[in-house]
């Protein structure tokens, strides 16, 4: 491991939502151009997870530390982590009618850099970014969200990504609701920017195996009750695609009694 | 009495754009409403007799009037604390050096031309914008098109002046109406001519040396048969004035196969009584559109019309009403179908902050004969904080069996998903809001030119700052 200042360092986390607690003790370290993969069962907590880095205000960490580039993230708004650079891909991204998608990223990209673009520079990006991930020009023309397929949406979050170009991104079962095509599509899509920005750390939450069939992670973590449980290579994910969850669910209070130490 | 203690009296240090008129005028009526001050507006204007016995029959209705109940709340407007003239010249001898620094700094973050900056905040007498417009003014009469003051349109084109003035809102339409018609001052005065296109939306800061939107202006146009015109009123830039009543008179007539558009946008101060009528007689296979926005002000009643009086005859009206705390919008539109195969559409978006109260009022209504009709209404309303309200009361009189009618209500609020989401993009709280709300009034605001259309994002803004907490 790198003697640098990881990227993101979560320790002993605990987090509640109406007044139930789902984080129970999470240990997770990422470093600058890492490939994560964080797996579990549903309602293990991984979307909880994502949601606590992006400090969604539902959500109440009740002990623990985040540091975020050395920094007390737990002590910034959603929108200051936003622009210091966390990026989350969404599972569900909202509708926002009337607004398109250029206005709603140009807004972005000034909070994120802090400067006014000028128009022509925004365009110029957007076009650049659009044509990395193959996208038709008319689609920033389209209201955010609105009417969107499945797969849009979740190309719309990767079109933001590859815009805002964070330093984290956190991807929110991003792989759901995905036939093959899209999913790859969108695996491609983090693949290229993940290529053009070696240094991004990647958080990829998800629920199966498949999407790691196209994004290769450089460290894999199983989640189960709101702790991560195990730890492994690439090699993990593929033996989860074969023995699936069942054996922690079996085997997790002998997990959690061994994470307690 | 001091001007500036009947501004006190007024409220107006509360409008946070307000600012004091120098006390100066050499000609002011006295306050309040009387015979005598009719006579004494109508004889400043040098007006011909038939004008002043309009003016006094008016007056008489007007007093007969009852202050209507069915809408907002008007109880507190104490009419005789208004005065209802001021000579316009003499409006014009304020200085741009005396108009308040956060003002300027308001039409500049609205980013409004310097020219348009010095007539809204009545400066008076624009000399660049004298050069400017010149040309367009040349142009125009070239056409045969008319655009002045409404009082140079009475004493430069008298006949058609009378033969239209008044027939489409009569004295006795409305109490408000009444006091209009009895004390009107200002406003434009437009003939295009049969068969005349008029390409460049025309404006009323246009009207160099003229008097700008008084408190009771009094707009007419006559769109001739198959002409076609774009007029725009006012603008989303505050309106200054020191009294607190705003009641206007607009008549449009769309004759044969005429295409006319009204765009306004206003932003009132918030003392201000907004009661307007305004009017549009469409004729056969004519087309009306009226594009209304209101901010500010204390209430705000006002329902453009359409009067589908001819065969094929079609109007539309798209209206944003913004509510702050402290304000109701009461507004809204009417269709009158009074002839077969006649369509109209209403979209009316209104949005409430604070204790902010907007109401949607609208007529449908399909006359006996009018066989065919087809309307379709859609009033959406957002509320951006707990306490705002909204109201729908939609009318619909329908006399014919074969009459098409859609009306679709919503009422929606700002979802905290919404929020988080833009939120998670940088954005803070305040700009993430406002973006709600300019993506909401979209499908409206895509139809003004482009400058309006950021005039009024601008706006938006503006009203959105501090809205959080």
């Amino acid at each position: 491991m790198s003697e640098k200042t990881p990227l993101l360092k979560i320790e002993d986390l605990h987090a509640t939502v109406a007044g139930e607690e789902i984080l129970r003790g999470v240990d997770l370290t990422i470093h600058e151009g890492e490939l994560h993969a964080l797996m579990g069962p549903n309602g293990s907590g991984k979307s909880t997870l994502a949601k606590v880095i992006a400090g969604h205000p539902a959500y109440e960490v009740t002990a623990g530390k985040v540091l975020y580039k050395g920094e007390d993230l737990l002590e910034m708004e959603v929108d200051e982590r936003a622009r210091q650079g966390i990026f989350m891909a969404f599972q569900y991204p909202s509708e926002i009618p009337g607004v398109t998608i250029a206005q709603f990223l140009r807004q972005a990209k000034n909070a994120r850099t802090g400067q006014d673009v000028s128009v022509f520079q925004f365009y110029d990006d957007l076009k650049t970014a659009m044509g990395l991930l193959d996208m038709d020009e008319k689609f920033a023309e389209r209201h955010v969200n609105e009417g969107f397929s499945g797969g849009e949406k979740k190309r719309n979050e990767i079109l933001q990504m590859a815009v805002l170009e964070p330093s984290l991104a956190v991807m929110d079962e991003t792989d759901s609701g995905l036939d093959i095509d899209a999913l790859k599509t969108v695996s491609e899509g983090v693949n290229t920017l993940h290529a053009r920005r070696a240094e991004m750390g990647v958080l990829i939450i998800t629920h199966y195996q498949r999407i790691l069939n196209y994004i290769r992670p450089d460290v894999v973590h199983v989640m189960v009750r709101g702790q991560i449980v195990r730890e492994g290579g690439p090699e993990l994910a593929h033996e989860l695609e074969s023995a699936g969850y069942e054996e922690y669910r079996e085997a997790e209070p002998a997990a959690v009694a061994e994470a307690r130490g | 009495m001091p001007y500036d203690q009947n501004v006190a009296a007024l409220d107006l240090d509360t409008y946070k754009y307000g600012f004091k008129d120098p006390d100066q005028y050499v000609f002011k009526a006295e306050k309040g409403l009387s015979k005598r001050v009719v006579e004494q507006i109508s004889a400043m204007k040098e007006e011909p007799e038939w004008m002043l016995k309009y003016r006094l029959k008016a007056l008489e209705i007007y007093e007969k009037k009852p202050v209507p109940t069915w809408g907002a709340d008007l109880s507190d407007l104490n009419m005789d604390e208004i005065y209802f003239y001021v000579r316009p010249s003499d409006r014009e001898g304020r200085s741009w050096d005396e108009v308040p620094d956060d003002i300027k700094k308001t039409f500049e973050r609205l980013g409004i031309p310097e020219a348009e900056r010095k007539s809204l905040s009545g400066v008076g007498a624009q000399y660049e914008s004298e050069m400017v417009y010149h040309k367009i003014k040349d142009e125009l009469s070239d056409q045969g098109v008319i655009f002045d003051s409404i009082e140079d349109g009475l004493k430069n084109h008298p006949d058609l002046f009378r033969e239209y003035f008044s027939t489409v809102i009569p004295p006795h339409d409305n109490k408000y109406a009444a006091l209009n018609a009895a004390v009107w001052s200002g406003g434009s005065f437009i003939y295009v001519p049969p068969g005349v296109a008029v390409d460049i939306p025309l404006q009323a800061y246009f009207r160099v040396n003229s008097e700008q939107l008084g408190q009771f202006e009094r707009t007419l146009i006559i769109a001739d048969e198959g002409s076609r015109l774009h007029y725009i009123e006012g603008c989303t830039a505050p309106t200054y004035t020191s009294n607190s009543f705003h009641s206007g008179v607009i008549e449009i007539i769309v004759k044969k196969g005429a295409n006319v558009r009204y765009t306004t946008i206003q932003n009132w101060s918030n003392n201000m009584y907004n009661l307007v009528t305004q009017r549009a007689r469409v004729e056969e296979d004519a087309r009306m559109a009226w594009l209304d926005g209101n901010l500010g002000s204390k209430v705000t009643m006002k329902y453009p019309s359409c009067y589908l009086m001819g065969r094929g005859a079609s109007g539309e009206i798209m209206s944003i009403a913004y509510a702050g705390p402290g304000q109701h919008q009461d507004a809204g539109g009417k269709m009158i179908h009074a002839a077969p195969y006649t369509t109209s559409e209403i979209v009316s978006k209104s949005i409430s902050k604070g204790a902010g109260r907007s109401s949607y009022r609208g007529l449908v209504q399909v006359q006996k004969g009018a066989h065919h009709a087809s309307s379709n209404v859609e009033c959406d309303a957002l509320l951006l904080d707990p306490e705002a309200r909204t109201d729908t009361y939609p009318y619909i009189e329908i006399d014919e069996n074969d009459a098409s009618i859609g009306h679709e209500a919503t009422v929606s609020k700002i979802g905290d998903e919404q929020l988080f989401y833009l939120m998670q993009r940088g954005l803070a709280q305040d700009e993430a809001r406002t973006m709600i709300v300019r993506g909401f009034i979209e499908p409206i605001s895509k139809h003004l030119p482009l400058e309006y259309a950021v005039e009024l994002n601008r706006l938006v803004e503006l009203e959105m700052e501090g809205s959080v907490g």
